[in-house]
């Protein structure tokens, strides 16, 4: 069971409202509506607020008129939207079948092991949060791993330490 | 219609272009196995125990979902098929919680009836299983996901059929699991408790929160006296529980059986209904009269109230104010028949046998009490009923009938119709028509509003006044109605609503049935017939010429619509949240 945060979380002391919001609200409208367009309205949901929280998919539900169950289906149903908030660096470790066989496992077990945190996880300052995907399309440069829009190939366990500390 | 020749199993057959494989083998007596298929309501060929050979085309074909071609040649039973086919089963039953003999579907779940069929008389694969946390924190229905095979069938039936859409499936791969937003409890999501996602589960994956233990230990209970009524629609269905034809009528042998369980007292919702009728009835007028909040609409399926509250919260004015037949007649159990009888309301216990699973949670709601005492204290469904029979070794098959007891017993032909879709609509014209114009009716069968089209609409003649009514049956059809109110272009003065396809007859706590016999007979029509049957055979046919009602309100209510009416028989809606955080 995920507990999101409910209320607006910002600290700009908007007393609640919520910008964010008001920009899926107008991205919904652009889209007409159309009930067709659920993926790419949770796609800028995930870029608006860094995951799909519980209030952004009522207002989906309510201004599509699509149950909160096939939203929530839909989202947790591709690995790439998160219901939880994600860091500041957002570390995905492939676990395609080309990158696993390669030892991404070693990897991700390392990223757990400095930052403290689990898979689905996030640092207490936000600063990481941790993710396993699928293919990711790069099984040339096995194994590998992305930093928000950052690739990092032919890795190896020892290197992971450099890496983080140039997101210190 | 266009027709094409195809041979299946060496028998050439000619069928319309539209059937599919299995349609054509049914129609052949061919009887292919199915799981995840339910007619017209999910053909997802998902499950893949349907498959067949067809003759020059790769690999195997899901039947459900294969439309039949000229000249085609299919095979139903073949080694490779029946390998396939028992391979696919025991994958299935490896993932599958199979805990047969303390289930509630044993003996009734179309898993195990395959797993016999198919001869498994081993399990290969035990592997890895994914655990996931029963749901039983909503009053009516429990939720195992344990036991869920994911065919989807109860997923088509809420989104579908009922355009609720408060279950889907979650994750992917091998983590699936239908559920809902946010794993919440049913209780918690607007699910408008209709049931109809258990009767179409083929496993025993959703179930009615159990009351069975309850009311068992109230019958033990020396210083109770357990009154059981029961509702129109149990007597057309709980025979066939026990063996007996669809659409059985077994009303004096389920009266028997109740009273061999050992209740105190058995009597007739179906008297509740013209209560009802009485009460409705004259709200029914007085908004005419008043041209008020019009169309009024029928409150007597708590499913609807349910959805209506929790998917139309600015329109519940339009709601009659009257609780449903087996609230009313709780209270009226709890006040005028305690003191007819001399026993404290304290010690009497009210048990509702439904045909239906919202009314578990319509029970517990905090409204339907008077002086602090519950209306209702257990209901049970029909099979519910029928299990504790069978546990008290009643069959109902050999069992003498027996009548309802009084002095609350009486009921009419215009109650007993109540079961089934457009049967409040007609029982309210009986009676509203003949105090509107004082004469008596002609002809009493409204036939206009009977029948299985999902949304009627009828303009009856009362006196020199045109009374647009209308009946939807099932939620979509309910859906119609509500928006065109919302929009302004809704003309009804009367509008019954019945959240259940085909009304209680079919309801979410009636005996389930597998998928073929859903496919292939006409359940909730055979049932309904048996209501009609029986209302046509009733001395009295009009609820406001029911002796019972007559002497309760000369004796204890004053008249329909009185201080006394409201303070017991009626009752008021609220917003729910649409979603709980």
């Amino acid at each position: 069971m995920s507990e999101n945060n409910e209320k607006c979380q910002c600290q700009c002391g908007c007393g609640g409202k919520d910008e964010r919001e008001e920009k899926l609200v107008q991205i919904i409208k652009d889209c007409n509506y159309d009930k067709s367009q659920l993926m790419h309205i949770l796609n800028e949901t995930q870029n608006i607020f860094g995951y799909i929280p519980m209030r952004a998919q009522k207002i989906i539900s309510e201004e599509l008129g699509i149950p909160m169950a096939e939203i929530y289906g839909v989202i947790t149903f591709y690995s790439r939207f998160s219901l939880e908030p994600k860091g500041k660096y957002n570390i995905a470790v492939c676990l395609g079948t080309a990158c696993y066989v390669k030892g991404s496992q070693g990897i991700l077990d390392k990223l757990k092991e400095i930052l403290g945190i689990d898979v689905g996880g996030i640092t207490p300052d936000g600063k990481f949060s941790l993710e396993a995907t699928r293919c990711i399309g790069a099984c040339g440069l096995a194994p590998v791993m992305t930093i928000n829009e950052e690739v990092y190939g032919k890795l190896d366990p020892s290197m992971i330490k450099d890496i983080l500390e140039k997101y210190q | 219609m266009e027709k094409v020749k195809i041979t299946i199993d060496g028998i050439e057959m000619e069928v319309p272009k539209t059937y599919t494989i299995l349609d054509a083998a049914r129609e052949a007596g061919i009887d292919i196995p199915t799981l995840c298929h339910l007619k017209d309501i999910n053909e997802i060929g998902a499950c893949r125990m349907c498959i067949v050979e067809v003759e020059g085309a790769r690999g195997f074909a899901t039947s459900c979902v294969m439309p039949v071609a000229e000249g085609m040649v299919v095979r139903t039973n073949t080694p490779a098929i029946r390998d396939a086919r028992k391979v696919t089963l025991e994958l299935l039953l490896s993932a599958h919680d199979k805990k047969c003999l303390t289930c509630v579907r044993n003996k009734n779940c179309e898993l195990q009836t395959l797993a016999e069929k198919m001869n498994i008389d081993e399990l290969e694969f035990e592997g890895e299983m994914e655990r996931h946390p029963i749901d039983d924190m909503c009053p009516s229905i429990v939720r195992d996901p344990n036991k869920c095979i994911l065919c989807k069938r109860c997923v088509a039936m809420c989104k579908k059929v009922q355009k609720v859409g408060a279950i889907d499936t979650m994750n992917r791969g091998f983590k699936s699991v239908v559920g809902t937003a946010f794993d919440k409890s049913l209780d918690d999501v607007p699910c408008s408790l209709c049931g109809q996602c258990i009767n179409v589960c083929p496993t025993g994956a959703l179930s009615e929160k159990d009351a069975t233990k309850e009311v068992w230990k109230a019958l033990e209970d020396p210083t109770k006296h357990v009154v059981v009524q029961t509702a129109p629609a149990v007597r057309a269905a709980i025979g066939e529980e026990f063996g007996m034809p669809i659409g059985t009528l077994a009303t004096g042998k389920m009266v028997a059986g109740l009273k061999r369980i050992g209740f105190d007292k058995v009597f007739d919702t179906n008297t509740g209904a013209d209560l009802t009728i009485m009460e409705e009835g004259t709200e029914v007028i007085e908004r005419i009269k008043e041209n008020k909040n019009l169309p009024i609409i029928t409150s007597c399926s708590p499913g609807w109230v349910r959805f209506a509250e929790s998917s139309y919260p600015d329109l519940l004015n339009h709601l009659s104010s009257a609780k449903s037949p087996h609230q009313m007649f709780g209270a009226i159990i709890k006040s005028y028949y305690a003191e007819k009888a001399g026993i404290d309301p304290k010690d009497i216990f009210v048990v509702s046998v439904m045909p239906c699973v919202a009314k578990k949670a319509e029970s517990k709601r905090e409204e339907m009490n008077v002086n602090g005492l519950r209306d209702v204290d257990a209901v049970l469904t029909t099979r519910e009923a029928a299990r504790m029979m069978k546990q008290a070794g009643i069959d109902l098959n050999t069992i003498e009938d027996a009548e309802f007891d009084n002095p609350m017993g009486e009921a009419t032909g215009a109650a007993v119709i109540f079961g089934t879709t457009g049967g409040v609509m007609e029982a309210a014209l009986r009676t509203v028509s003949e105090i509107l114009t004082g004469k008596e009716l002609e002809k009493i069968d409204f036939e206009e509003v009977r029948g299985e089209e999902g949304l009627k609409e009828a303009t009856i003649k009362i006196g020199d006044m045109d009374v647009k009514v209308a009946v939807a049956h099932g939620l979509a059809n309910a859906t119609k109605v509500m928006d065109s109110i919302k929009a302004g272009t809704c003309d009804y003065h009367f509008v019954e609503v019945m959240a259940c396809p085909g009304g209680c007859v079919n309801g979410g706590g009636q005996p389930i049935h597998d998928a073929k016999t859903r496919a292939t007979v006409d359940i909730r029509g055979l049932r309904a017939k048996a209501l009609y049957d029986a209302d046509k055979n009733l001395p009295i046919r009009k609820s406001h010429e029911n002796p019972v009602i007559k002497k309760l309100y000369e004796e204890f209510l004053g008249e329909p619509g009185s201080e006394k009416a409201h303070e017991l028989l009626h009752t008021h809606y609220h917003k729910r949240e649409y979603f709980n955080d």
